[in-house]
């Protein structure tokens, strides 16, 4: 089973790369940005067919993996 | 005085730790990150480089190397451990110092010597130094620190500031800081303060005719300290 986790930097947190690419787009005349916060997003295929223990697998790899929960928060955002 | 270095794969400073804690007297193994024991150690270094070619995040592979319990369990038994630079970053990712390295404020890579000055000196690290501001290299990519508010405060209370990013007299600001770390802070203890956390690179002021020499200085009083 395929399941999607989503990981973005808290609100509080400073992020420059989000900034660099919100300028650039600026430049290049997408004006109506009011913000750019960069991220992460993995598929990871799980050997487990029951959705929930899936998404519990997952949500355990980004406790302990994936996100650093000082300065990120993540998402599971589909099971598929 | 015996010490162990841990070279994770894209370690790069491992051999010049090992120059120079061989240099100012402690008896140095290489401890590769596969491994499971360490070899009976008064000081670990977790050294600086680029482990796990900083995929996901600086640190964060490294920090789950078989290797990692055995040092875990050595700095909750109260023995001396160093990280530099990406050793630093393992050891934020490992849960032993508080906080977080972000990238560097102006998104560029920063190489020079910087000040630091020395805060507490109530540790085995920095006790007996009797230089308040020392000189030493900075080579990092994603060094600015950063916590939460509420880590702040137990930091600040619990003296865990360790090194400030300073001018040559001491004074910190926001222009000496190269990186936008909180409070300028370069490095950072446990609770403990028996593991220490710092970016810059001690380990390369060592010679004067190629450097400088308060990496010496320093080396020698952990040494005296250790002893």
């Amino acid at each position: 089973m395929k399941v999607s986790a989503v990981i973005t930097l808290k609100k509080d947190v400073l992020d420059p790369q989000g900034k660099v690419i919100h300028e650039t787009l600026d430049g290049m005349g997408f004006n109506s940005v009011n913000e750019v916060r960069q991220g992460k997003y993995f598929e990871i295929d799980v050997k487990e067919n029951d959705p929930k223990k899936a998404k519990d697998l997952v949500e355990d790899m980004c406790k302990k993996l994936l996100a650093n929960l000082v300065i990120e928060n993540y998402k599971i955002i589909e099971t598929q | 005085m015996k010490s162990s270095v841990i070279t994770f794969p894209g370690s790069n400073c491992d051999r010049d730790m090992d120059v120079a804690l061989t240099k100012f007297g402690f008896k140095n193994k290489m401890v590769w990150h596969n491994d499971q024991e360490l070899p009976k150690s008064d000081l670990i270094v977790l050294p600086g480089g680029f482990s796990y070619g900083d995929y996901l995040r600086c640190g964060s592979m490294a920090s789950k190397s078989k290797i990692m319990n055995s040092v875990i369990n050595f700095a909750k038994s109260g023995g001396l451990v160093m990280g530099i630079c990406n050793g630093f970053q393992i050891l934020v990712e490992a849960g032993l110092v508080p906080g977080v390295l972000l990238r560097n404020k102006y998104l560029q890579f920063i190489c020079k010597n910087v000040h630091v000055k020395v805060d507490n000196k109530e540790n085995a690290f920095f006790k007996n130094l009797d230089k308040k501001v020392l000189e030493f290299h900075i080579a990092h990519n994603e060094g600015n620190y950063f916590c939460t508010n509420d880590q702040l405060k137990e930091i600040e209370d619990n003296n865990q500031i360790a090194i400030y990013y300073c001018d040559q007299n001491g004074n910190t600001n926001d222009q000496i800081n190269p990186n936008g770390s909180i409070k300028n802070i370069a490095g950072i203890f446990n609770k403990e303060k028996n593991v220490l956390g710092m970016m810059p690179h001690p380990e390369r002021m060592i010679d004067e005719s190629l450097s400088g020499e308060d990496g010496s200085i320093f080396f020698k009083n952990l040494l005296n300290n250790i002893k």
